[in-house]
């Protein structure tokens, strides 16, 4: 399994802790891993907290400016922030969450589903937080074929034999 | 010339990148892929992926918005 995916002239390895859930911050993992993928590196994503789901099936990702201040958005020729007290107002979230889809598929952005596609072509390894399954109770059969199951001491073994190792 | 041609406009990163991969794997050693791409960041991208990887990068230039980029498959 480890070696499957370096077929590549390259050696080194790459580790991923992804630990967030929303639309915008499932980016990082996935866009570095699948590069790191395509430049034949071995990559293993670890996915613990609400980064675990990322790896559901059915990916309903959603964003929020809440407590995001540094979230400007270019609007009308300027770029936009939203103040906190309008962002708490039911379904702003989701028409933001559609703003940002939009202005992705605009840009020429890849969908989290096709980067998490990427991955698993490019044979990504990718593990679940065995704890976080328990704890926000999950079934493994609700998560894509493929995934593994593992604790922090996986996660470390794989850290500890990696050249890279991110949390994100 | 190239072997193969990808057409890469209107994509952002990383998927330029990942589509030339994709097409590179499914090549000979010795083949080139042309790649067209409007993706400023890919030249630096394109750069670093060939050093990681081991491809040659034989050439890499710009015409306009479209940024050119050929690698042999080593």
């Amino acid at each position: 399994m480890l070696d499957k995916a370096n077929e590549g002239s390259n050696s080194k390895s790459m580790s991923i802790i992804a630990t967030k859930g929303t639309l915008d911050w499932a980016y990082p993992p996935f866009i570095l891993g699948t590069t790191a993928a395509a430049m034949d590196m071995k990559v293993t994503m670890f996915f613990t907290f609400y980064g675990l789901g990322l790896l559901k099936k059915e990916l309903n990702l959603k964003m929020s400016t809440l407590g995001n201040p540094a979230m400007e958005m270019p609007m009308f020729g300027m770029h936009m922030a939203m103040p906190n007290i309008i962002g708490g107002f039911p379904g702003v979230d989701k028409g933001v969450t559609m703003m940002m889809k939009n202005l992705m598929a605009k840009k020429g952005i890849a969908s989290i589903e096709d980067l998490r596609e990427a991955a698993v072509e490019s044979d990504v390894r990718l593990i679940a937080c065995q704890m976080t399954l328990d704890l926000f109770e999950i079934k493994d059969t609700d998560l894509i074929d493929g995934v593994e199951i593992g604790g922090a001491a996986t996660a470390i073994e794989v850290a500890a034999n990696s050249d890279i190792n991110y949390y994100m | 010339m190239a072997d193969q041609t990808l057409d890469a406009k209107g994509l952002n990163c990383p998927l330029p990148i990942i589509k030339a991969k994709k097409a590179l794997k499914g090549m000979s050693p010795g083949e080139v892929l042309a790649i067209e791409s409007t993706d400023p960041g890919s030249v630096a991208d394109f750069a670093a992926f060939c050093r990681q990887t081991g491809n040659e990068l034989v050439s890499s230039e710009q015409s306009g918005d479209i940024y050119n980029f050929e690698i042999k498959k080593t």
